[in-house]
């Protein structure tokens, strides 16, 4: 029984061959997003830390994140964050045993997916109306 | 000829070595990120470009320097599970592997406690 065969097993069909579908490429995007927020994360932190140090420094990392540039990363920033949050919450109910069929596992994705531009549109809506 | 199972390197181990601690703690921090985020970015997004002293005031009130100080430590927590399990993933070479894993809490810890700091020092001194 043991060491049998070892090393000489068929491997399931990796990223290469499988055909793109909407299930993986959610997935992939999930943790795509997770990484990408350590910028966003770490952006924020070096505000508050500014804003904790002095004037000066203050001015020049809120003229940073207040430049165009600036203002793109915090956009993408806000997007993946919106994803991740809502995408986190189909797991989790995953998680409790609910919607894990192919239809809703699709239709939950493409809800999330749009969701996730809802509330980027609506944060920055409000941002801007009350900002 | 070996009677060894593999069975004895596995027994009380998941992937990262420490069964479905990880795992679980990972629900736990989502589970309580999900209101922190929606709570925690409002202080940062209405007060970005208002100018020091709004942002000095805004964490001074409690209830927002109480919601950053937990969206920090929680979400750094979460943040460092979350590329730890990207890494082991991904990173096979034993020194690169063990080298980022260092790194990853390293930074995240050094990161997400500065963040705290702050938040605590504006809190207390304004």
């Amino acid at each position: 029984m043991a060491d049998v065969n070892r090393g000489n097993r068929p491997l399931s069909p990796h990223l290469t061959i499988y055909r793109p579908q909407i299930t993986s490429g959610l997935s992939i995007f999930h943790r795509v997003t997770g990484v990408a927020l350590t910028l966003g994360m770490t952006l924020v932190v070096c505000w508050l830390l500014a804003a904790a140090t002095s004037d000066q420094m203050f001015a020049f990392v809120d003229g940073l994140l207040t430049s165009w540039l600036g203002y793109l990363v915090l956009l993408g920033s806000t997007w993946a964050l919106a994803y991740h949050l809502l995408n986190g919450v189909r797991h989790l109910v995953w998680d409790m045993g609910y919607g894990f069929d192919l239809d809703n596992v699709t239709w939950s994705g493409l809800a999330v997916l749009a969701g996730s531009g809802v509330l980027t549109a609506l944060v920055w809506a409000v941002i801007w109306y009350l900002g | 000829m070996s009677y060894r199972t593999p069975f004895i390197t596995a027994r009380g181990h998941g992937s990262a070595g420490s069964g479905t601690h990880h795992w679980w703690q990972m629900r736990v921090s989502s589970v309580a990120l999900t209101p922190l985020t929606m709570i925690a970015i409002w202080p940062f997004a209405m007060n970005l470009g208002e100018g020091r002293e709004a942002v000095l005031a805004a964490y001074a009130n409690p209830f927002n320097a109480i919601v950053a100080v937990l969206f920090l430590a929680v979400g750094f927590h979460h943040l460092m599970q979350g590329l730890q399990t990207v890494i082991e993933d991904y990173i096979h070479q034993k020194a690169w592997r063990t080298g980022l894993l260092l790194g990853n809490q390293m930074f995240c810890a050094a990161v997400g406690l500065a963040g705290v700091f702050a938040v605590l020092k504006i809190a207390f001194t304004n």
